[in-house]
């Protein structure tokens, strides 16, 4: 029996090796980041930052801070960050994503682009317009940079694929920067979510966000 | 051509095979020199307003001595680059056919609102003097780039598309132009052989375009209470594949409890728009800012 198993270890021990090293296909990729996410042990109840509709001044956003578990890793921070943005809404006036909306998947690729993949509802349910569309995709871009080091931009994706516009106006074309974490200011106005062209990927390539056009009220 | 093949054809009856053998050969190796001896006289490229190039003369004649040049006139003044105009507005009303755009609770229809806005622009921007195209005359529903190719298919021209959103202060209006790009980005979309990239048109026209909007929200403000005095830059989709000033203008909105409040708005809209359009040419065909 010795002499059996010190002949069949070494198989073993190549097949698992072989195993470790098999890549992941694509459809293996595809179900780890749609899973659900997970709340782990090492989530930690934060102060976020998140941008709604300001309830003064309905063309703007406003920063308002929740308790809210978040991870460590980016990925999955990023993802807890805009479900609270979906579902934690203070008030359905203060939405700025329709409330039926799923964010499917969440990627960062190494270059600090994110890519967040949206369900169907992100164009069915969005009031259409410019201003709801670049309020909906600034409070994306706000919410994530206030509490997310590392992504410098954005793609949004419906359904797993590029879209035209968001609701009818929006250009989905490139890519939304995505602002440095600031201290939070009461109300803050439409900015610029100017894309950067899809082609402009490098670091540090990014258009500049050109400064907030005050409203007069 | 064998003898034989001759007496069969009826053709160079008589005539000795060798003869024609020797002929052929001959023909073909004097071919390369009369090709040669083609492709030294001068070729020109055709232009559609230039005759095909003239074979010489069969006898050339023997040139004069050469004379001393004469005094040439003193260099006459540079010749001066073609003056830019403006004489023409793309006016686009948003979506159409079975697109509505946005809808409000009480049945307003995005398409139709601005279809009526475009009606009383083309009234107001015709008497300063402009022509008026519409990128659509009914409830048709032309694409992006089919609205985009018939702006850049025009030469002098601005382009101003129209919506009216969902949400907003009722009653006031904005005007978008795209942002900025970095300059490492704006020399990615420099013109080769004066081609545009289509798919980022607008690039090269961005600080136009925001001047004419600059304009256009002074007058909306003046006109329309709530409005910002200054306008937004935001990545509106039909304004990307415009090689030409553009903006977007938002009236707000759908949401109003009848189509009367909207329709009011139309003859302020349309005089503004047109007082900003006529202040925009002024400095467009000044050439400066």
């Amino acid at each position: 029996m010795v002499l059996g198993g010190l002949v069949i270890l070494p198989g073993l021990r190549q097949a698992v090796q072989r195993l470790r090293s098999t890549p992941k296909t694509e459809e293996q990729e595809r179900r780890d980041v749609m899973r659900e996410p997970i709340s782990t042990p090492t989530d930690v109840k934060v102060t976020a930052m998140m941008y709604w509709l300001s309830a003064s001044s309905p063309n703007s956003l406003e920063a308002t801070p929740i308790q809210v578990p978040l991870s460590a890793d980016p990925v999955e921070r990023s993802k807890q960050l805009v479900n609270a943005l979906i579902t934690r809404a203070p008030a359905k006036e203060k939405q700025t994503l329709p409330a039926e909306v799923t964010l499917l998947a969440f990627y960062i690729q190494p270059d600090g682009t994110a890519i967040a993949d949206f369900s169907d509802e992100i164009t069915s349910g969005m009031p259409s317009g410019i201003l709801s569309e670049e309020l909906a995709v600034e409070s994306v871009a706000r919410t994530i940079g206030a509490n997310v080091t590392g992504i410098r931009q954005m793609k949004i994706l419906v359904h797993g694929q590029e879209a035209e516009t968001l609701a009818g106006h929006l250009d989905l074309y490139g890519l939304f920067p995505i602002p440095s974490p600031t201290p939070a200011s009461p109300a803050a106005t439409p900015r610029s979510t100017a894309p950067t062209s899809p082609t402009q990927g490098k670091p540090g390539s990014s258009a500049p966000t050109s400064p907030a056009k005050q409203l007069s009220h | 051509m064998n003898s034989q093949v001759a007496r069969d054809s009826g053709i160079l009856v008589g005539v000795p095979g060798k003869s024609i053998l020797f002929f052929w050969v001959w023909m073909i190796a004097a071919a390369p020199t009369f090709s040669s001896a083609q492709a030294q006289s001068p070729q020109v490229p055709a232009t559609p307003a230039q005759a095909p190039p003239q074979t010489p003369g069969p006898t050339p004649q023997p040139t004069p001595p050469a004379q001393p040049p004469a005094s040439a006139p003193p260099d006459t003044e540079p010749v001066a680059p073609p003056k830019k105009t403006l004489a023409l507005v793309i006016l686009d009303p948003g979506h159409g056919g079975a697109d509505t755009g946005a809808r409000g609770l009480s049945g307003i229809k995005e398409s139709e609102v601005v279809l009526s806005y475009a009606r009383l622009m083309r009234i107001s921007l015709e008497s300063q003097g402009l022509r008026v195209i519409l990128t659509r005359q009914a409830n048709d529903g032309p694409t992006f780039d089919d609205r985009s190719k018939l702006a850049n298919a025009q030469r002098g021209a601005v382009f101003i598309t129209l919506h009216v959103s969902s949400t907003g202060q009722p009653g006031t209006v904005r005007v978008y132009s795209l942002a900025q790009m970095a300059p490492s980005q704006g020399g990615a979309v420099a013109a080769r052989a004066g081609l545009l990239p289509w798919d980022r048109a607008q690039y090269r026209f961005i600080d136009q375009s925001k001047r004419l909007a600059e304009l256009i929200q002074i007058q909306m403000a003046q006109r329309f209470r709530g409005s910002s005095e200054t306008p937004f830059e935001a990545p509106v989709r039909q304004l990307r594949t415009v090689g030409a000033p553009a903006v977007a203008i938002e009236i707000s909105s759908v949401s109003l409890p009848s189509r009367a409040s909207l329709d009011q708005m139309g003859p302020a809209l349309a005089d503004g728009v047109a007082r900003a359009v006529a202040a925009f040419r002024t400095i467009y065909e000044s050439g400066g800012r």
